[in-house]
């Protein structure tokens, strides 16, 4: 066994590598640039200190972009929790038509965000949106006076908000429902017997013993909505005036369409805190199920 | 749990009610799809039917005068490519990982997982730059480099969990019977963990046709794009939106990788709660 010892290295070093030249290396570059004045195309540039992060604190569109950030993240995050307890515990048991019910839920998570995304664009136009047609017919908007969905700075982040929960909302219910089916049946029909029912049940019984798996649906929705930009560019380009500019979308205006290396690194390094505290909870439970 | 008629009549509410929000914009994709520009123009017409005859062209100029074929052609040979590297990468990492390496490999397999979560709005602009010190900009090839970067990480984690799963006692009887190390994990442990292997080509196949932030930054010019960037980016001649023909190439995209990716889904959303479900 002895001359063999390498073998194990050189069976993992090469993902490792790759993944430290294509991951890691650009993680500290990113923090690198944040620190310079570098320019795409240019290939000198020079350190200037923090002047990058005080600049782009004083950017109103930044300051804008953060807070937006925080409301997308958050907003969504709350949705989607709620409308996937419910959702898992309506599809818990087996019914008929079951697997075709759970192929359209799915249908939101599955297929490609940005082609998901342009179907809510369509929906959603200014002129042809079916829900202002459906609007109208109820007589609750006037008939050339629609509202614009997009174009209108809180309808607009509320639009954003909606679409991307829907996009969300199947991933955090298909786990959930993963951890609803790994609670041992006899214990709620044990309480069931004691005479609990159907709320207490679940206030005392199944939320307590579904926390755990809960949090992994609320930590990597949170980390794939706050780090996303992609249903935010294709519905407004965080139009209008900026009013749905979140981090990452800011990063890509600046830093990759406005040639702003320097800039694009240090909007994108706000990203990095939350990150920080999901990997900490991350490596909380992986722990804690080695330790159990 | 047993319930009365009034408990079964709300579950099947809910289900109803979230699966017409859920699928609705799919829905409209197919309805737009089929629908005369004048139909669809018509303020006065009811969105919801046809009142006109439904019709082809916008499929007919979707395949005929857009490039939306090359996209897709584009977009699975990036995905094979992809799926090459990330075999080749992490079934060995995975086993490795999972057998030969005792205690610390089982902290560098959650290091692995860990760089996962690191999104692509963070590394997009460093990497823009290695893209071109590697002379790819406006390459298919940026993206066939770099998206190993993400799925090597998440198929690593999941193939650990396979071999994990076979017991050790299987490769040292073959070991006994005199296979190597190498030849114990080729001629053993790959054929035993086979649909683990299936998840991580369709896996990695769906995350390429999804992914849109790199592909968007790093290629350029249409005639190299994917279908993810194509149909949003390209698709739309200047203020016009053709939206029978981007509705038409939503669709056509969506419900096969809907349908690839579902088949698998229970298998995915296992490398997420490793630790969380027992």
């Amino acid at each position: 066994m002895r001359r063999q010892r390498w073998l194990g290295p050189a069976m993992f070093m090469p993902a490792i590598l790759y993944i430290v030249a294509l991951v890691g290396v650009p993680f500290f570059m990113a923090f690198f640039y944040s620190l310079t004045d570098a320019k795409v195309g240019s290939t000198t540039y020079h350190f200037v200190g923090l002047h990058n992060f005080v600049d782009v604190l004083r950017n109103p569109t930044f300051r804008r972009s953060l807070q937006n950030s925080f409301v997308f993240t958050i907003c969504s995050q709350i949705l989607v929790l709620i409308g996937a307890n419910i959702l898992a515990l309506a599809l818990k048991d087996a019914f008929p038509g079951r697997r075709f019910l759970r192929f359209l839920i799915l249908l939101p998570w599955v297929a490609p965000v940005s082609i998901g995304s342009l179907g809510w664009k369509w929906i959603l136009d200014s002129l042809y949106s079916v829900i202002s047609w459906v609007g109208v017919q109820l007589h609750i908007f006037h008939k050339f006076d629609t509202p614009m969905w997009l174009g209108e700075p809180k309808l607009a982040m509320m639009s954003v908000i909606l679409v991307h929960t829907w996009h969300m909302l199947p991933f955090a219910t298909v786990i959930i429902l993963a951890g609803l089916t790994a609670i041992p049946k006899d214990i709620p029909e044990a309480a069931a017997v004691d005479g609990a029912g159907f709320f207490r049940t679940l206030f005392q019984i199944t939320i307590p013993m579904m926390l755990p798996i809960i949090n992994v649906a609320v930590l990597f929705g949170a980390i794939f909505t706050f780090t996303d930009m992609t249903v935010i560019y294709i519905l407004t380009r965080g139009g209008p005036y900026d009013t749905t500019q979140v981090i990452p979308s800011e990063a890509f205006f600046t830093g990759v369409l406005g040639s702003d290396l320097a800039e694009g690194a240090t909007i994108s390094i706000f990203l990095v805190p939350l990150l920080v505290v999901a990997a900490y909870f991350m490596l909380r439970t992986a722990h804690r199920a080695e330790v159990t | 749990m047993r319930r009365g008629w009034f408990g079964r009549l709300v579950m099947w509410g809910v289900r109803i009610v979230f699966a017409v929000i859920l699928a609705f914009p799919f829905y409209w994709m197919l309805i737009t799809t089929f629908k005369r520009n004048t139909d669809l123009n018509n303020l006065e017409n009811n969105p919801f039917l046809f009142n006109e005859r439904p019709t082809l062209e916008h499929l007919r100029l979707l395949f005929h005068e857009t490039m939306f074929p090359r996209w897709v052609l584009n977009t699975a040979f990036a995905g094979l490519v992809v799926v090459i590297i990330t075999l080749l990468l992490a079934v060995p990492a995975a086993y490795a990982l999972a057998r030969l390496t005792g205690n610390w490999g089982a902290q560098l397999g959650i290091g692995v997982f860990l760089t996962y979560l690191i999104p692509p709005t963070l590394l997009f602009i460093p990497l823009s730059k290695v893209v071109a010190l590697l002379g790819l900009q406006d390459s298919l090839w940026s993206i066939i480099i770099v998206y190993p970067s993400f799925t090597i990480p998440f198929s690593t984690w999941l193939l650990m969990g396979f071999f994990k799963s076979i017991p050790k006692d299987l490769d040292d009887a073959a070991m006994v019977d005199g296979l190597t190390r190498w030849g114990a994990f080729v001629k053993l442990m790959i054929p035993m963990s086979l649909s683990g292997i299936l998840t991580v080509v369709i896996f990695s196949f769906t995350l390429v046709t999804q992914e849109f932030v790199y592909a968007l930054t790093f290629i350029a010019s249409a005639a190299h794009q994917t279908v993810g960037v194509g149909v949003p980016t390209f698709l739309v001649r200047g203020d016009v939106y053709y939206w029978g023909s981007l509705m038409a190439a939503c669709l056509i995209t969506s419900v096969p990788i809907g349908i690839l990716y579902n088949l698998f889904l229970d298998r995915f959303i296992e490398g997420f709660t490793v630790g969380a479900v027992k």
